[in-house]
């Protein structure tokens, strides 16, 4: 039997991501300053990010491809992770879990969505996800000590677990039709047999649809963000708010516009409703929310539904405007979780909005910064949220989506509210008491780098927008 | 499909489980037809080598009992892997090695950090 | 018909035994259901062909996720855990969305139609052994799954390790 070794230039980020994973995980044992393991990890992840130039290709027997696409979804998730460990590194000493396990589980979490952005076949795309979920179902129970978070860990395994569910069924239904698991070879089967009609294809599509939607927290399968990202530590919610929702828009994209194209219509029957109830539910229940991270669950939510609208285009333009929209997402939305775990300090939660009361006053700068990522939040020019929105809404009435942009537009005007009100408390109100600011140089760093990256893309957008376009072709 | 196969050399392993149930039901319904049943408080108390029982029976386990069946389960499954690995090595030749060190490779890491986190000793 | 006979027992049974774990009170006893439950799977996937598997089934969830089980079990205070009530209270609704998935899921299986066979035949199979031709396929054409398998049981240890052992530096 002659078996050929595969081709592993396409999988080198992945295998270097791996070792400095477990680099980290042995290291922990020596080092006794945590600290080092962060910086360590960084560095490893930008040295990953330079591996991704050359790696594209397909390998493993068609079983992982990397193309535009994943790449471009890798640069989100190293975006993500180096943001999140640099907002980490302060905050875990003050919630008394500085352990060096933690650096070693944030990168297998992001090993695992870069699997799952690479997956070409189906049991690649699930076990990319299991090994996703499984570290952050750990890192969302980090805090041991505390109830909340062993809550958050527990309602995030027992809903991910059953989820993962649905998405095992969708995918047993699917090699049952077809016969295999590939993506691109289902989507081969699907138009040569005619199955276009089939009942079972269009169960095992909306199966992949639940699980998918449980991932990226779309209304109804939201259920567990609120409680998850407000009892998981600060950071962790960061990280989980924008890494594993992109990784499940990697998926979505790819599943269904690869294997289920075919079947499109009905896909994007499924997907309006819920892009729809996504933005209600996301946005109409962050209005009565008095603990910024719950705010936060529920923009995060909110923001799934308007990404779906680039799904919903169902063509490669939205998809490069969703692609952007998280990218644009995951600098927003981690600087303004990197004030929130500015503000917790020893015997202070600083969770609470009214705990923002005056901040302008005591501290301008954050202050200041807060008040971008929330104009971001809300879509307000010039920052970059306006520019994601903009591309989103554009690539959708492209598609003849008018009617639903219009929704969209009026959510987003209602999201202004909670935004606002924050950034309200903070210029128009007294200080109740003096809140003093957990300041580092890692987090002041990561506010750095998020805060000019929102205004640079807000005022030069056409860079990140092009590379997208170009990350698309050929998908 | 289900319902196309029968795998018959396992029929010896039915008869097996039939003949085993079959013994230990009928020990049983024989045993309560023809034993004296004298029941008293005494008899129903669960055997401590005569002593009195203390305490509940069921009291709450150290949590250090699930860390060690969770490192049992895993290296369970990586055992589990191997079996079918060592029945086609000579098949696929030094590529098979090669990525059973890798597999072997990353669970040996977990091994060292199990070992150093003290998580098989008892306290 | 003897294979359809098979079948419809174990499927019966697995559906029956499953019914039976989520209804008992005591969960030591729904741990001890689940045990046969494991049984019947093997015994199905027998019949589907897939030995490795079945004896896989025994070893690992009979012997080694059970006893993890009734750990668990053990961690929980039983007497409590008894005395509580079974249900939540909004489980009609769940019970109605239960049945109308089941509903659904019966009418979309009518139309299903079963893709091509593989090479891997019931003959092939047995002239070569159904672990051999397990083997063969997991190191070669699946060994990418293969790896990613051992991150996951990595990521399970430590994290087992980090939820529940009792700290010691740091």
């Amino acid at each position: 039997m002659n078996f050929q070794f595969p081709d592993i230039g396409p999988v080198i980020p992945e295998l270097i991501m791996t070792a400095i994973a477990l680099i980290v995980l042995l290291a922990d044992l020596l080092i006794k300053k945590k600290e080092v393991l962060a910086l360590f990890s960084i560095a490893g992840i930008a040295a990953v990010a330079y591996t991704l130039i050359g790696s594209s290709g397909v390998t493993f027997g068609g079983m992982f491809i990397s193309d535009g696409y994943s790449t471009f979804f890798k640069l989100i998730f190293f975006v993500n992770v180096i943001l999140s460990v640099l907002i980490s590194i302060k905050y875990i000493v003050i919630e008394k879990v500085n352990f060096g396990e933690y650096y070693a589980l944030i990168l297998f979490s992001t090993t695992g969505m870069m699997i799952m952005a690479s997956a070409a076949d189906l049991i690649v795309l699930y076990l990319g996800l299991e090994l996703m979920a499984l570290s952050t179902y750990v890192l969302a129970g980090f805090i041991r000590h505390d109830i909340k978070s062993n809550e958050a860990a527990l309602k995030y395994f027992l809903l991910g677990a059953f989820s993962t569910a649905f998405l095992l069924y969708g995918i047993s239904m699917i090699y049952g039709l077809t016969g295999t698991t590939n993506i691109k070879a289902i989507a081969l089967y699907i138009s040569e047999k005619g199955l276009t009609g089939n009942l079972s294809l269009l169960l095992s599509v909306i199966l992949f649809t639940v699980a998918f939607g449980f991932k990226i927290a779309a209304a109804p399968f939201h259920m567990w963000a609120p409680d998850v990202y407000e009892g998981a530590p600060t950071s962790i919610t960061a990280f989980m708010s924008v890494g594993p929702k992109a990784a499940g828009f990697a998926v979505l994209g790819r599943v269904f516009m690869v294997a289920f194209v075919s079947v499109k219509v009905d896909w994007v029957a499924i997907l309006i409703p819920i892009s729809i109830l996504t933005m209600g539910v996301g946005n109409i229940v962050a209005l009565s929310q008095t603990n910024i991270k719950r705010m936060l669950a529920y923009s995060s939510i909110a923001h799934a539904g308007y990404a779906l609208l680039g799904i919903i285009c169902a063509n490669n333009e939205g998809l490069a405007s969703m692609m952007n929209y998280l990218m644009i997402y995951a600098f927003m939305n981690i600087g303004a979780f990197a004030v929130i775990t500015m503000l917790r300090s020893e015997g202070f939660r600083g969770e609470d909005i009214t705990d923002y009361e005056g901040l302008a006053k005591t501290h301008p700068l954050s202050a200041a910064l807060m008040l971008i990522f929330m104009f971001s939040l809300t879509g307000i020019p010039p920052t970059a949220g306006f520019i994601g929105k903009l591309y989103i809404f554009m690539s959708a009435i492209n598609a003849g989506y008018t009617w639903l942009v219009v929704i969209a537009v009026i959510f987003s005007a209602i999201s202004a509210y909670f935004y606002l009100r924050i950034v309200m408390y903070m210029y128009m109100k007294e200080p109740k008491e003096v809140v003093t600011l957990t300041k580092s140089p890692s987090t002041g760093i990561a506010l750095g780098v998020a805060a000019v990256a929102v205004l640079v893309i807000g005022i030069f957008p056409s860079f990140l927008v092009d590379l997208a376009r170009a990350a698309i072709k050929g998908f | 499909m289900p319902g196309t196969y029968i795998p018959s050399e396992y029929l010896p392993v039915l008869i097996f489980i039939i003949i085993a149930t079959a013994f230990g039901l009928g020990a049983l319904v024989i045993g309560t037809v023809f034993r004296p049943k004298k029941p008293y408080p005494d008899k129903l108390m669960p055997y401590e080598s005569g002593v009195t029982p203390i305490g509940e029976p069921r009291y709450r386990f150290s949590i250090r009992f699930y860390v060690i069946a969770m490192l049992f389960v895993v290296f369970d499954v990586e055992a589990v892997f191997i079996y079918p690995w060592a029945v086609v090595f000579d098949k696929i030749g030094i590529y098979a090695f090669i990525e059973m060190v890798i597999f072997i490779g990353i669970l040996l890491i977990g091994y060292i950090y199990a070992w150093k986190k003290e998580a098989f000793q008892w306290d | 018909m003897i294979p359809e006979l098979f079948f419809a027992y174990f499927a019966f049974a697995i559906v029956l035994f499953s019914i039976i774990v989520i209804t008992r009170k005591n969960p030591v006893h729904s741990v001890l259901w689940m045990l046969l439950l494991f049984f019947h799977i093997a015994g199905l996937y027998l019949f589907l062909n897939a030995e490795f598997m079945a004896v896989m089934q025994v070893i690992v969830y009979a012997g080694g996720i059970l006893v993890l089980f009734l750990f668990v079990v053990m961690l929980v205070s039983l007497k409590e855990e008894i005395k509580v009530a079974r249900f939540i209270g909004a489980w009609p609704t769940g019970f109605t969305f239960a049945v109308a998935l089941f509903i659904v899921i019966l009418m979309s299986l009518r139309s299903f139609v079963a893709g091509p066979q593989g090479k891997y035949t019931i003959d092939l199979i047995k002239s070569e052994s159904n672990i051999k031709v397990l083997g063969k396929l997991l190191y070669t054409d699946f060994l990418f799954p293969f790896e990613i398998a051992s991150l996951i049981l990595l990521v399970a240890m430590v994290g087992a390790i980090v939820l529940a052992k009792k700290r010691f530096k740091g």
